[in-house]
């Protein structure tokens, strides 16, 4: 196995106080890991220095051996929490543009997922609920034949039934050579998928190790761990 | 260990799976001989990851329950005695259970012999009473 992802003493401050203090960790490639702790603990921003959006930070890091831009980019497919699509696109139109840009994209495998999750080809983003609009979002960012998958929240607005088959399109995916990160609040939902926790409390890692391994040195499942740290 | 299906407690996840595919074996829904199904395959029937799932058949063969052929996949064991263990042990483990909850709630050794006598003698009388009907 080796390391796709190495973050070194990684510090970002938005004006006020650091959101990111001192992060260093590693990822190895063909894992499944999950980003969790509550809203506001810099997960978002983890995740788009390592997308490449954001470029102003402290520290050192490595996406598969460069620094995150147009070569990691290549190579992390970034599901934003939110759309960056013109209401007025049909779903269709959104699957020919990924098509134009990534050339990783396989039109086939997303046409697939469109009507696994029911979604209509001309459907228009304005016209879907919110959960519609994250499944497309979703199918758009796995139909990339990517290194590492980075999913910001992607089960937020979906409901159960839906959350299963995500679950299962990311198992289905798997592959030694591909590494997806999600970070998520619903740990109990998912956590029997993660081989990998990373946990962030106030911009501070806090733990980043398998999830096995929390399961036995603590005795708790990571969404009872979760409650213990994160308790009011 | 109580196990439950949607991999929620404390128990690591691959522990989890082993004990469900011992039970598997054990009462013989995976019969001795037979072809263990692909990891990958197995990870979605069970809803987790294949890393995870490959930990569990790996110390699963360690036990002896599993043996791998290199390019033929992976087998349970053919190893009766083996899978008898197997069965007992996990016997025991329901019956610690069991023993501990009726103790904890006040009854004695006999008692609990003599309710689960009777429970069994109820049991056989109403499948008797089915098969006549």
């Amino acid at each position: 196995m080796s390391t796709l992802l190495e973050i070194r003493n990684l510090t970002k401050s938005y004006g006020k106080g650091p959101v990111l203090q001192n992060v260093s960790l590693n990822v190895d490639s063909g894992r499944i890991v999950g980003v969790i702790g509550p809203n506001g603990c810099g997960k978002t921003t983890l995740f788009k220095i390592i997308a490449g959006l954001i470029s102003d930070y402290q520290g050192t890091v490595m996406v598969d051996g460069s620094p995150p831009g147009v070569k990691s980019k290549a190579e992390a497919s970034f599901l934003p929490e939110n759309t960056y699509f013109d209401g007025g696109i049909k779903a269709a139109g959104a699957i020919s543009m990924f098509a134009d840009f990534y050339r990783d994209f396989d039109r086939q495998k997303a046409l697939e997922l469109l009507k696994r999750f029911n979604l209509e080809p001309g459907m228009k983003l304005k016209s879907m609920s919110k959960g519609m609009q994250e499944k497309l979002q979703l199918i758009l960012v796995m139909s990339r034949a990517a290194k590492l998958y980075l999913l910001d929240e992607p089960l937020g607005g979906i409901d159960p039934a839906a959350r299963d088959i995500i679950l299962d399109v990311i198992l289905k995916n798997y592959s030694e050579n591909s590494t997806v990160m999600l970070s998520t609040h619903l740990i109990h939902d998912v956590e029997r998928v993660f081989d990998d926790v990373i946990m962030i409390k106030d911009g501070n890692l806090l733990v980043s190790e398998s999830a096995d391994s929390l399961r036995e040195r603590t005795g708790m499942s990571l969404d009872q761990y979760f409650r213990e740290v994160f308790k009011c | 260990m109580l196990i439950n299906d949607k991999f929620d407690s404390g128990v690591p996840i691959y522990l989890q799976i082993m004990h469900l595919i011992r039970r598997k074996i054990a009462s013989g829904e995976w019969p001795p001989g037979h072809r263990v199904p692909a990891v990958r395959e197995l990870a979605l029937k069970f809803g987790v990851n294949p890393n995870t799932m490959q930990r569990a058949l790996s110390e699963l063969e360690r036990e002896g329950l599993l043996r791998s052929e290199r390019t033929a996949g992976r087998f349970i064991t053919e190893n009766t005695e083996l899978i008898d263990t197997a069965r007992r042990g996990l016997a025991e483990q329901i019956l610690d259970d069991f023993i501990e909850q009726m103790t904890g709630l006040g009854f004695t050794g006999q008692r609990i012999t003599e309710l689960v006598g009777r429970e069994l003698e109820n049991r056989t009388c109403s499948e008797q009473k089915e098969e006549e009907e």
